[in-house]
């Protein structure tokens, strides 16, 4: 079974944090992989959260292609920052021969464009990245978005961590927001893009356990969203029936849960609001999840949440200190992150609510 | 010697001969009297007996006339192997048997000169069921467990009615962040995926219709379980169209219009709304036909009903007035929607047809969203009267019809707005909720059966040519009869009790099999949790061949 996690804290922090938040649960994935999205990035980002991020896993070939087709499009690139890896022998890592992080100016003509044209010029941008390197496996674009940045990896979380240096702590690269989780897909092949967490327009999802709506969910979404692609994991699906709600539908987060885990008709037929939501089941009845899932969220403002499918088969444990909040699939991983926190604050959530993480890190349960 | 007169008809001509042994028989006359085909009669025999009296062999004879049963020699009053004979015979002394001889098919045509017509389902039988070759085979284990069908709880209804996609619904978002209503939408009810078929007060005997009543009313308000059942073309007595039941019932229309005089006359008087209209433009038995109800079971509260004579009553093909989809659509499905001012779904039954999907591709593509739900008729579905040669050799299966629409509807990605419902020899081996379940799995959000209704009921006939004698008016169990001494056969408290029990044994059975795929709510187009051992079947349907 999967572990997810996830730190929000109101300082900058670096990743190690998140191997940290993992390693302890070890037992629990298969090590075969680390996935990583931050949001809110500090350190040499910092000055850059305007302007689109490239996370790019490539060979050499690859590379040339993606920037001559960026540079075509008439972006410009304002930073470029390569991680440093150790290679040394005996490392389980099957990594690929680069990986850039690289900050562009928007073209000439899009940098006075709405926020929304721009939202759009970036997804379509990596769509086709996505789709020129997808032969002979010459490069996986994990995201191409503001403020965010995006690495994964296949082999044992430990080592992906000592190639990336990533167990040493530093202030060049942080966010306030990291998603993390350790394995590799185990339903379907083992590619890069089948790894958790996913990310597209500002949206990050991971989530561990069995999507048993899968194929319902998937047929669906296909013709909701040109970017709602791939489906190399059965989790992307929580992804984009997230961004197709919040985005897409321009609902608040709270219908999110409505429209995945949809209430009984008994409880419906006794709620105030029940035209919307027996409207929100009936024309969303292909989104809904059927479980085991765990989904941790975070939104475009980088908000962070959780919630569980219906009958709350899978696990998660919220723990909190003043300045950080930690979501982990096991309350060990909290236990060495924030080992002096008050331990009962900590909230098992419940299959009927959204935990909430605003941007001042007030906790807050919606009961669905 | 006589000349041999080969073209009179004998027991070996018949489908059916009776088994008839005179030495167990004690002529109570049990069977004649039960026979409603009359098709044993009493008779005299001259019997030769031949006795000794003496001490020593002295054979003499000795001629009598005895009184015996035996079998009628007519293509009119023939044995349809009802076998109720046999139920009633004290000392089994007789019963029906199969006859593999039997030159029916061809006598009838040549002496009649007409086609032979009959009731029940298609009875030639070439390969095994597609859905017999079809298991759940997708079973949650670890990483998704399976869920306990005894003490979970299941969300399993299904809706009835138009769904508009999301960014249609009319809602916007209200200053304190929740959806408020902007508009109307079309009416939708979630109702329980099983709907009892279109069976009219005319084809069913009136005792029978109100058993069936019953038991919706039953399973609605005891169980709770919402049931609804659809009234067939043929109207609805007066009494339940003014009561609150009605509200479980969906009225159908057909080409003949037959009932809606007096349907259209109870409006003002309706307390409820019916659960919907069904709009039927063809049956999977008979596709490219009408209804047919024969002159002999237009009884006088059936010509009350519908207000007709005496006389045959035939649907034509086609609704009269229709020109195309288009059409229909705007005539009468938005007459039917505007008749109960926008608050009653409105579906339509079709026969299942090479053409479907270009049907369904018309209606969900209709930018009025009002065809509620598209129902789907397979050549195995069951008649009260049809020609033979209609049944046995026109129509189109189910299984692969269905699949077609639910996987239309996914390349435009509009499952699920118009929901579908698939019949047609559903649970034709007894075991609806394995049908069930395997159709909501290829994508169909409910189904409905009627033939199987009528053998909860008790009835004998099957698909192997025993009885189907739905049209003559004569059924021998009162299910599909006007005739008063036959209809007193059946006692309606029982059927209702036979049909609330094998829903709620179907509803059990539903659970079982979404527990191990570990689902609460139905599976729809999750043709993933299928295998199939045929891998034609497999590669037609898209779902995993094993073996």
């Amino acid at each position: 079974m999967c572990r997810i996690g996830a730190i929000k804290s109101l300082n900058y922090m670096h990743p190690s944090k998140a191997l940290l938040l993992m390693q302890s649960q070890q037992e629990g994935h298969d090590n075969s992989g680390f996935a990583m999205v931050m949001h809110d990035l500090g350190g040499i980002f910092e000055g850059y959260k305007h302007l689109p991020t490239l996370s790019l896993a490539c060979t050499d070939e690859g590379l040339k292609i993606a920037e001559d087709m960026l540079h075509a499009a008439g972006f410009s690139r304002v930073l470029q920052w390569v991680p440093e890896t150790n290679n040394r022998p005996g490392l389980d890592i099957n990594a690929m021969p680069n990986y850039v992080f690289e900050t562009f100016n928007y073209p000439k003509h899009f940098r006075e464009a709405s926020k929304k044209d721009k939202e759009e010029l970036l997804l379509d941008m990596r769509l086709q990245l996505r789709a020129a390197l997808e032969d002979d496996e010459l490069g996986y674009v994990y995201s191409f978005w503001p403020d965010v940045v995006t690495l994964k990896e296949i082999g044992d979380p430990r080592d992906i961590g000592t190639y990336f240096n990533l167990n040493e702590s530093d202030s060049k690269f942080t966010a306030k927001v990291i998603t993390a989780q350790c394995r590799q897909n185990t339903n379907y092949d083992i590619v890069r893009y089948a790894a958790h967490p996913f990310f597209l327009q500002g949206y990050t999802a991971l989530a561990n356990g069995e999507n048993t709506f899968y194929q319902k969910n998937k047929e669906l979404q296909r013709k909701l969203h040109r970017g709602y692609i791939g489906f190399e994991s059965d989790s992307q699906c929580f992804l984009y029936s997230l961004h197709y709600v919040h985005r897409q539908l321009g609902w608040p987060l709270s219908y999110y849960k409505h429209v995945i885990t949809p209430l009984p008709f008994e409880e419906i037929e006794r709620r105030e609001d029940k035209d919307p939501l027996l409207a929100i089941r009936q024309s969303l009845a292909h989104l809904e999840i059927n479980g085991p899932n765990t989904i941790i969220g975070v939104l475009p403002d980088h908000t962070l949440f959780t919630c569980c499918d219906a009958k709350k088969l899978r696990p998660i444990v919220v723990g909190r200190s003043a300045d950080t909040i930690v979501f982990s699939s096991e309350v060990c991983g909290i236990n060495e992150v924030l080992p002096d926190r008050d331990r009962e604050q900590d909230i098992y959530p419940n299959e009927r609510e959204i935990v909430v993480i605003g941007s001042d890190l007030e906790v807050q349960r919606w009961r669905q | 010697m006589e000349t041999m007169k080969i073209h009179e008809i004998t027991p070996s001509d018949l489908p059916w001969k009776l088994r008839y042994d005179a030495n167990r028989c004690t002529l109570c006359g049990s069977c004649v009297a039960a026979c409603s085909f009359r098709a044993i009669e009493p008779k005299v025999e001259r019997r030769r007996m031949v006795f000794s009296e003496g001490d020593f062999p002295e054979p003499k004879t000795r001629f009598s006339a005895v009184p015996v049963i035996r079998q009628v020699h007519s293509i009119r009053n023939y044995c349809r192997g009802c076998g109720i004979c046999e139920k009633v015979c004290p000392n089994d002394a007789i019963g029906p048997l199969r006859n593999v001889d039997t030159r029916h098919s061809i006598v009838t045509r040549c002496l009649g000169g007409d086609s032979i017509k009959r009731g029940g389902r298609k009875n030639l039988e070439a390969t095994v069921r597609t859905l017999d070759r079809l298991r759940v085979g997708r079973i949650s284990q670890m990483t998704d467990p399976s869920l306990d069908a005894q003490r979970h709880t299941f969300d399993m209804l299904a809706p009835f009615g138009r769904i508009l996609p999301p960014g249609k619904l009319p809602f916007v978002v209200g200053d304190d962040g929740k959806l408020v209503a902007s508009g109307q939408a079309p009416p939708v009810r979630w109702i329980y995926p099983v709907i009892i078929g279109d069976m009219s007060i005319g084809a069913l005997s009136w005792r029978m219709w109100e058993g069936v009543a019953m038991a919706t009313a039953y399973l609605n308000e005891v169980c709770g379980i919402p049931v609804r059942m659809c009234s067939g073309e043929g109207g609805v007595p007066m009494r339940l169209l003014k009561s609150k039941y009605l509200k479980y019932m969906i009225l159908q229309i057909a080409s003949g219009h037959f009932g809606w005089n007096r349907i259209i006359k109870a409006m003002p008087h309706m307390v409820e709304d019916p659960a919907g209209i069904l709009i039927k433009i063809g049956q999977g038995a008979k596709p490219g036909d009408g209804g047919l109800l024969m002159a002999q079971k237009v009884a006088e509260h059936i010509q009350a009903i519908r207000g007709v004579p005496k006389t045959d009553l035939l649907s034509p093909p086609n609704h009269q007035g229709l020109y195309s989809i288009e059409e229909s659509v705007q005539k009468m499905f938005l007459s039917f929607n505007a008749a109960f001012k926008f608050r009653v779904p409105v579906a339509i039954k079709v026969a299942a047809s090479s053409t479907s999907v270009s049907v369904f591709n018309n209606l969900v593509r209709d930018p009025y969203n009002i065809v509620g739900g598209f129902f789907v008729d397979g050549i195995d579905g069951g008649t009260g009267a049809a020609h033979e040669v209609s049944l046995d050799h026109t129509g189109h299966p189910i299984v692969s019809k269905l699949r077609d629409c639910y996987l239309a509807a996914v390349t435009q990605g509009r499952q699920g707005q118009i929901p579908l419902w698939a019949g047609g020899g559903l649970g034709k081996t007894g075991d609806l909720a394995a049908d069930a379940f395997k159709m909501i799995c290829l994508g169909a959000n409910g189904v409905f059966t009627g033939k199987l209704i009528l053998q909860m009921a008790g009835c004998v006939g099957n698909d192997m040519g025993r009885c189907n004698a739905c049209n003559t008016g004569l059924c021998p169990a009162g299910i599909t009869t006007q005739e008063p001494a036959l209809a007193h056969r059946l006692d309606p408290e029982k059927v209702a009790q036979n049909i609330v029990n094998y829903f709620l044994a179907m509803d059990q059975e539903l659970k079982k099999l979404m527990g191990p795929i570990g689902n609460s709510s139905l599976p729809v187009g999750r043709s993933d949790a299928l295998v199939s051992t045929d891998r034609a079947a497999a590669e037609r349907l898209q779902i995993q061949y094993v073996c």
